[in-house]
């Protein structure tokens, strides 16, 4: 039998069931998605497929509750472990009023909600990094402990708010977790089109920080990078980034056609190294889950993602008239 | 009551703000230990330190974006922009992101922060230290836009600015900074963002102004009394929303207005306020709408000629004052 890695980092065996759990959820919610967007019910779906591994590792590292998240659109298992149900999800996909991201304002994937600590995010990339270091300062100038954890494309990682945030974060030293997911795609742009450096993570040394790179389709490694960042941050000594490197598995979004762009070999060779196949594997391996077991879990799941999606169906829209609401303050 | 100059008002509801609340503080370029390139931030530091006056790296977008984080999370960020000129880079975390949170998380977060930026020229700064760019920002619901003329208006807009729940661009001409003395009250007083302000009551002509040409309105209305022509000069005071209501009321005292502003011309606020009249009081009017604005140019040059012939000046606003008057 393999050994635990998941205990020489401190994660029980119930943790990372429940991190299997969580990756599973985001999984099917956005294959559902899809089925959705395909039968003409839902205008559009952005995806977390290839990515559920490091967004799940990485937020089980930080505290609900606590800490903040300003997460980009693909975060779905991040904003799950957080406390989003499978029904907030489909709400927002439908863009019913009752999505608590938006009230059917925005398109799926920007998420928000102020009870979960997630930031309101928008579609101009890399704006909620600079918001990340601002909350970072505000939690400096009030003596509070929390870490801010931000995330992000590779192709985010060009954008002058990565460089302008990253650098104000590293002057401050502030509790500032840069989290890339590095999935080798902007939309149809390959990394080496992209990166003049060798790897997401050089660029922390023009900021003082460290930068790592760590295996993105496994959460225990994602888990052990992110809470050592969050050590480091929350005992004052400043951000940290890490690059999770990782594949897309699925187009950029339901508008894209990613044969245009790369062949179905290299897609098909990237699955073999699917998140939840892999640690899937891993749990077997190690005697957490057998085939009785995962089938319990999937068909908890496919519950969760079909009540949901039920209840999102018929749920009101907002009203027409909503549409001139909160532009101010009353 | 305290005579001041214009930028000791802006100071001075500075201190006062975060005098009574811990949450307000200060971030830009050389607001700290320089005191700010205006020296509009002077003092500060040495009163409230360097963790809540703070001199921030050179990126403008980072100054607004980290600003709108620590909004977001609950503090009264006071951002400065050295020059509104160099406001570009902050312009898609202004517009997309401060203007747009409240209305896209359905009312869950808000952005209340200030953004201070000198704007106008007259001041040799050339093309790129001159520049009046409110009209890219008087189109953005979800933000406010203030551009306070006199000293009294400064303070107390500025303080309203900062308790103000949404994002508010804060607009300060740089030529009044100095220039522009007035009667400010030492005691707390804020004065309602969104309202337009009488600044000369008169009966034969209108004349709706901001910022500097304001100034050169009164200065002209004055002359023009002794020719026995009356100026009524509305102060807008906030360019975006617009007080619809004054404008209306003041095209309407009259039936004849100009409007006037540096900015130049074609898809300036001049325009919008001219449709608001056109719109609501077309038939009190006795006149064409006439507007006296910067030339369409891209900037203000440096050449002391040129930068003469770009600016307005009381006797180019007298000449159109009268002329509308003997329409």
């Amino acid at each position: 039998m393999t050994s635990k890695r998941h205990e020489e980092v401190g994660l029980t065996d119930a943790q990372v069931l429940e991190m299997y759990y969580y990756m599973l959820l985001a999984r099917k919610i956005d294959e559902r998605q899809w089925l959705l967007n395909r039968a003409g019910k839902v205008p559009f779906v952005i995806s977390c497929q290839g990515q559920e591994a490091a967004q799940v590792g990485a937020a089980f590292a930080l505290e609900k509750g606590k800490d903040y998240l300003c997460p980009y659109y693909r975060d779905l298992g991040l904003v799950l472990v957080f406390g989003q149900s499978a029904r907030d999800c489909m709400l927002s996909a439908f863009a019913k009023a009752e999505d608590p991201n938006s009230g059917g304002r925005q398109m799926p994937g920007h998420f928000g909600g102020k009870k979960w600590n997630i930031l309101t995010g928008s579609s101009p990339v890399t704006t909620q990094v600079p918001h990340a270091v601002g909350i970072a300062l505000a939690g400096k100038m009030q003596k509070k402990d929390h870490v801010v954890y931000t995330s992000f494309g590779e192709g985010s990682s060009n954008q002058g708010d990565f460089h302008e945030g990253a650098n104000f974060a590293g002057v401050h030293k502030l509790p500032v977790i840069f989290f890339c997911e590095n999935n080798k795609y902007a939309i149809s742009v390959p990394l080496k089109k992209q990166l003049g450096c060798e790897s997401v993570a050089d660029r922390a040394i023009g900021y003082g920080f460290p930068g790592v790179s760590v295996d993105g389709n496994d959460p225990i490694e994602v888990y052990r990078v992110t809470k050592e960042a969050v050590e480091r941050a929350r005992s004052g000594q400043g951000p940290t980034l890490i690059e999770a490197v990782m594949y897309r598995l699925v187009p950029h979004s339901s508008d894209d056609d990613d044969r245009t762009y790369r062949t179905r070999e290299e897609v098909e060779e990237a699955k073999k190294k699917d998140p939840i196949l892999v640690f899937g594997n891993y749990l077997k391996e190690v005697g957490l889950l057998d085939d009785a077991k995962e089938q319990e879990l999937l068909s908890r799941v496919q519950k969760e993602v079909d009540e949901a999606t039920d209840y999102a169906e018929q749920a009101p829209y907002p009203t027409p008239e909503s549409t001139l609401t909160h532009v101010y303050g009353e | 009551m305290a005579v001041i100059s214009f930028i000791d008002a802006i100071t001075m509801a500075m201190r006062e703000e975060m005098r009574r609340d811990p949450g307000v503080f200060v971030l830009g370029e050389d607001v700290g230990v320089r005191g700010g390139v205006f020296r509009a931030t002077v003092g500060l530091i040495e009163e409230f330190g360097e963790e809540r006056v703070i001199d921030t790296p050179l990126a403008e977008s980072a100054i607004v974006g980290v600003g709108i984080g620590a909004a977001a999370y609950g503090m009264r960020p006071i951002a400065e922009i050295q020059f509104a000129d160099f406001i570009m880079p902050a312009v898609n975390q202004i517009v997309s992101e401060a203007a747009k949170m409240r209305y896209r998380s359905n009312g869950d977060w808000t952005c209340p922060i200030t953004i201070r930026a000198p704007f106008g020229g007259g001041v040799h700064g050339a093309l790129y230290h001159s520049q009046s760019v409110e009209a890219m920002f008087t189109n953005v619901p979800g933000l406010k836009v203030v551009a306070p003329s006199t000293p009294y208006d400064a303070k107390g807009l500025l303080k309203a600015a900062i308790r103000d729940n949404d994002p508010v661009l804060f607009f300060e001409h740089k030529r009044c900074y100095r220039l522009i003395k007035g009667e400010v009250p030492e005691e707390d007083y804020v004065l309602p963002i969104g309202k337009a302000d009488v600044k000369r009551e008169g009966t034969d002509i209108t004349v709706i102004s901001y910022g500097l040409t304001l100034h050169f309105c009164l200065q002209a209305a004055e002359k023009l009394a002794q020719e026995g022509i009356s100026a009524h000069v509305l102060d807008l005071r906030t360019l975006y929303p617009l007080d619809k209501e004054a404008i209306v009321e003041a095209a309407s005292k009259t039936g004849k207005v100009l409007i006037v502003h540096e900015d130049n011309k074609e898809g300036g606020v001049g325009g919008e306020v001219a449709a608001i009249i056109a719109e609501h009081c077309l038939f009190d009017l006795d006149a064409p709408i006439k507007r006296l604005c910067g030339p369409d140019v891209p900037a203000m040059p440096y050449s002391p000629p040129m930068e003469k012939y770009f600016m307005l000046n009381p006797d180019k606003v007298l000449e159109a004052m009268r002329d509308l008057a003997h329409f």
